[in-house]
C-alpha cells in the first residue's frame, strides 16, 4: 500500500473470542486501520447497568488494547430482537427448527451492523468467519473456509452481492490450528479462550428452560406411526427432527428416534432406528431463496448442498421456482431433512446461495409430517 | 482532539499536580502516628480541610474526605438512613440523581425504608411544593442534587433547604457537578450535608468529601480506623488532600464569563448548521454542560463517529458491556422514547478554547447532517 493514500478503513465485529482477536491482528498486518466493535444484540441487562456480556467485552477490551486500535459497542439490542428473535419464535410456534445464526448474520452482522459500519466512513466490514471472498470481474464470490471443519459459508448464505463487496474474511484461508497459533505467538488474551457454543442469546443456559419462558409448552402424547401411544412429550418446540436424546422410551430394540410432528394433535411422532424409513426423503421445496453467486445460474442444474451444518455435501438436481424459491432433488436419499433449516448450495468450494426448507418430499409426496 | 466532556473529568492543573507531586515526595508520614512525620501529615491534612471548608462556608471538623464522590454519597444516604433510623424510615430524593445514590436508596428500599423519587419538568427542574407535599412526620431527610450532571439543571437549593430547616429535616445535596463552578455555601443555603469530588475541578481523581453539619448523627459505613472523626476509616490520601486544596485555591481563577463565552460560541456556530437538534438543558442551568438532542440519530453511532474525527463527548450512561443506554435523567424528564436515546451531553470545561469551541460545532453539525440525510 502507497504510505501517501489514506489507510482503508475496516470495522471488524469483535465478539471477545480467538477468532475476532486473530481477525483484528491480521488486519493490521495487512495495513488496514482496524476499529473493532461488540455487538450488544441481547438485552439482560439489570438496573445497575450489568449484562452478562461483559466478559466477552472484557476480552475485546484486553485485545483492542493489546494491538492498539480503538473500540466501541453497538446496541442491536431492538433490530435482533425485531429480525431475528421474533422469527425464530414464530418458527418454534410451527413446530420448525429455525436457524437464528443465518438470519442474524442477514440481518444484524451484514445489515445493521454494515450500515452502522458504513456511518463510520468505513470501506469494508470484517468478520472472523471461516469464508473466504474473491473479487473477480463478474463480481464477488464467497468461498468455503480452507478448514472445512471450521467452515461457516452454511450460515452466510443469505449475504448478497452488495454485502460481500464490503466484506473480508480474514481467517478464511486459515486452519483453526494455525489460527490459536498465531494468537498464542502473538500473546493474544483470547488465545486459550474455549470456542463458544449454541446459540448466541442463549449462551449456556438450558436452552428447555429459555424456551419456556417465551412460549407455553403444551405437553402431549407420543406415538408411532401406526398411532401407538409409547410415553408424554414436554412440548412439541423441544424437539427436533431425527433426535434421539430426551425421549426416555426404553424397552427392548433399537434406540428411538423423532420422525415428526402433528401439530394439529400435539403429538411428538417416534420410531425404531436411526435409519428408521420415515426418516428418509428424496426431495425439498426452500424459500427464501438467496442465490449470491456473481455468474448466471441456469433453471436447473446439479451441484452439491448441505441440509444441516458440518454435514458432507449431497449431489442434488436444482430446480428455480419463482417467488425465490427451488425444488432440491437430492441423488440418494437423505436422512432428516428439517424444515426451518438452511439449504445452502456449493459448487466446490464456492457457496453459489441457500434457502430455508420449507417442505420435504419422497416420491413426489409430501411428508406431511415433518411440518 | 477536541475534549469536551469536562463533566466527566478534567485534567490536572498544572500547579495542582505539582502540589501533589511536593507532597507526596516531602510529607511521607502517616497522619495517624505520633511522631514529627506523623505531626507533619497532620498539619498538612488541616490545612487542606481548613482551605476546603473556608470555601463553602463550613467547620474545618465538618468536612469528611472520602476516596471521591460517589463514596460520599453513599456515606451520606446509607449513614445519615441508619443514624436516624429510630425517627423514621422515609427518604425524599428525586428521579435525576446520579447512581451513587440512586443505587443506596434502592438497597435501602430492600431494608425496609420507603423512599420517595420526586419528579421532574422537562427543564429538569424539581417544584418546591413537590418537596413540601412528599414531606411526612417520619421523613428523615431529604436528598436533591444540586446541578445535574447530564443536563446541567440546578435545583432550587437555597428554598428547599429554608423550607427543610423550617420542617427541622435534615438535607442532603450531592453538589459534585455544581462544585467550583457556583458558589455554594452551606450557612446561606441551609445545606446539612454535601457531596463534592476533585477530579471535576482540576484536582486528582480519587479523592472527594462529605461535609456534615455537626450537629447531625452520621453512621460510618467504612470502618476500620479512628480517621476523620471515625466517620471513614482508612490512612487519610495527603498528597492527593493537598492537590484538592490546591485546586480549591485555583478555583479563584475561575472565570464564568468565559466559561459563558464559548459555550455560547459552540451553540451560535452550531445553529449555523443545516441540522435538526432541540435544546435538553433549560437556561437556568450549569454553564458547562449542554445537552443536546438530534433527532433521527443513535447515540452509539454518533458518538464512535465523533471520537473518529477527533471529538470527544459522551451521552447518559454505559452497561458493563459498553453498549449506550437511555439515560434516566433524560426518562425522567421526557419519558421513554427517541429522545432519550438520541440526545448527547457536551461539556466545556476552563482549558476549552473558542477555536474549539468553533470547530467541535462544525464537525459535530457535518456529522449530525449526514446521519440526519433522508431520514426526516
Amino acid at each position: 500500500m502507497n504510505t501517501m493514500t489514506k489507510k482503508q478503513r475496516v470495522v471488524l465485529g469483535m465478539s471477545g473470542g480467538v477468532d475476532s482477536s486473530v481477525a483484528a491482528h491480521l488486519l493490521l498486518e495487512q495495513g488496514y486501520e482496524v476499529i473493532g466493535v461488540f455487538m450488544k444484540n441481547w438485552d439482560d441487562s439489570d438496573d445497575s447497568g450489568f449484562c452478562s456480556a461483559a466478559e466477552d467485552y472484557e476480552d475485546v477490551v484486553k485485545v483492542a488494547e493489546q494491538v492498539g486500535i480503538p473500540y466501541y459497542t453497538v446496541n442491536f439490542e431492538k433490530e435482533y430482537w425485531d429480525n431475528v428473535f421474533e422469527y425464530f419464535l414464530e418458527e418454534y410456534k410451527k413446530g420448525r427448527t429455525p436457524n437464528p445464526d443465518v438470519m442474524c448474520n442477514k440481518e444484524i452482522k451484514f445489515k445493521a451492523f454494515l450500515d452502522y459500519a458504513m456511518s463510520l466512513d468505513a470501506d469494508f466490514v470484517a468478520m472472523g468467519h471461516y469464508a473466504q471472498v474473491e473479487r473477480t470481474e463478474e463480481g464477488v464470490r464467497m468461498l468455503r473456509g480452507v478448514d472445512t471443519n471450521k467452515d461457516q459459508t452454511y450460515f452466510l448464505n443469505q449475504l448478497t452481492q452488495a454485502q460481500l463487496e464490503k466484506t473480508l474474511f480474514p481467517l478464511g484461508h486459515l486452519q483453526k490450528s494455525e489460527v490459536r497459533e498465531i494468537a498464542e505467538r502473538e500473546g493474544l488474551a483470547t488465545a486459550k479462550k474455549k470456542d463458544s457454543t449454541g446459540i448466541c442469546f442463549i449462551g449456556e443456559r438450558d436452552f428447555k428452560q429459555f424456551l419456556s419462558e417465551f412460549l407455553p409448552a403444551q405437553p402431549g402424547n407420543m406415538e408411532t406411526m401406526d398411532g401407538e401411544v409409547m410415553g408424554r412429550h414436554d412440548g412439541l418446540m423441544y424437539y427436533t427432527i431425527g433426535q434421539r436424546h430426551g425421549l426416555g422410551i426404553g424397552g427392548a430394540g433399537d434406540p428411538w428416534f423423532v420422525l415428526g410432528k402433528d401439530l394439529e394433535r400435539n403429538v411428538l411422532l417416534v420410531g425404531q432406528g436411526f435409519h428408521h424409513n420415515a426418516l428418509y426423503s428424496d426431495a425439498l421445496k426452500a424459500n427464501l431463496v438467496n442465490w449470491m453467486t456473481p455468474k448466471e445460474l441456469p433453471e436447473t442444474f446439479e451441484c452439491t448442498a448441505k441440509f444441516r451444518y458440518r454435514q458432507p455435501d449431497t449431489k442434488v438436481t436444482v430446480q428455480r421456482l419463482p417467488n425465490g424459491e427451488a425444488l432440491v432433488t437430492f441423488a440418494a436419499p437423505v436422512r432428516a431433512i428439517t424444515p426451518g433449516q438452511a439449504v445452502v448450495f456449493y459448487d466446490e468450494m464456492e457457496c453459489l446461495g441457500g434457502g430455508t426448507i420449507d417442505e420435504v418430499y419422497k416420491d413426489g409426496q409430501k411428508l406431511t409430517y415433518v411440518g | 482532539m477536541i475534549y469536551l466532556d469536562y463533566a466527566a473529568t478534567t485534567p490536572m492543573k498544572r500547579e495542582v499536580m505539582e502540589a501533589y507531586m511536593h507532597t507526596a515526595e516531602m510529607v511521607i508520614g502517616n497522619a495517624s502516628s505520633l511522631h514529627s512525620y506523623g505531626r507533619e501529615a497532620k498539619r498538612v491534612l488541616n490545612e487542606a480541610r481548613k482551605e476546603i471548608a473556608r470555601k463553602i462556608g463550613a467547620r474545618p471538623n465538618e468536612i469528611i474526605f472520602t476516596s471521591g464522590g460517589t463514596e460520599a454519597d453513599n456515606l451520606a444516604v446509607f449513614g445519615l438512613a441508619k443514624a436516624l433510623r429510630s425517627k423514621g424510615c422515609h427518604i425524599i430524593t428525586t428521579e435525576i440523581e446520579h447512581q451513587a445514590i440512586l443505587q443506596p436508596m434502592k438497597q435501602l428500599e430492600e431494608e425496609g425504608f420507603a423512599i420517595t423519587y420526586l419528579p421532574v419538568d422537562t427543564s429538569g427542574f424539581v417544584q418546591l411544593e413537590d418537596v413540601e407535599r412528599a414531606l411526612q412526620e417520619d421523613t428523615i431527610f431529604v436528598s436533591i442534587m444540586f446541578g445535574n450532571n447530564e443536563v446541567g439543571s440546578m435545583q432550587p437549593i437555597s428554598e428547599i433547604g429554608q423550607l427543610l430547616k423550617e420542617r427541622d429535616i435534615p438535607f442532603h445535596t450531592d453538589a459534585v457537578q455544581a462544585y467550583g463552578t457556583v458558589k455554594i455555601d452551606v450557612e446561606e443555603m441551609h445545606i446539612d450535608a454535601l457531596t463534592a469530588s476533585a477530579h471535576k475541578i482540576g484536582g486528582p481523581k480519587g479523592i472527594g468529601f462529605l461535609y456534615v453539619r455537626s450537629e447531625l448523627p452520621l453512621m460510618a459505613h467504612q470502618v476500620g480506623g479512628n480517621q476523620e472523626r471515625k466517620l471513614r476509616g482508612g490512612t487519610e490520601n495527603i498528597p492527593a488532600i493537598a492537590a484538592f486544596a490546591e485546586a480549591v485555591r485555583s478555583l479563584h481563577h475561575f472565570d464564568q464569563d468565559k466559561m459563558n463565552d464559548v459555550t455560547e460560541r459552540f451553540l451560535n456556530e452550531l445553529a449555523k448548521c443545516p441540522i435538526q437538534y432541540e435544546m435538553n438543558s433549560p437556561e437556568q442551568r450549569l454553564a458547562h454542560i449542554v445537552n443536546i438532542y438530534f433527532p433521527h440519530i443513535t447515540v452509539d453511532h454518533l458518538l464512535a463517529r465523533l471520537d473518529l474525527e477527533g471529538v470527544a463527548i459522551s451521552s447518559g450512561s454505559a452497561c458493563t458491556a459498553g453498549a449506550v443506554e437511555a439515560s434516566h435523567v433524560l426518562v425522567a424528564m421526557f419519558g421513554e422514547g427517541e429522545r432519550a436515546n438520541s440526545s448527547v451531553r457536551i461539556s466545556f470545561g476552563e482549558e476549552t478554547t473558542l477555536e474549539e469551541a468553533t470547530a467541535s460545532a462544525q464537525i459535530i453539525g457535518r456529522v449530525v447532517e449526514t446521519f440526519q440525510r433522508g431520514k426526516e
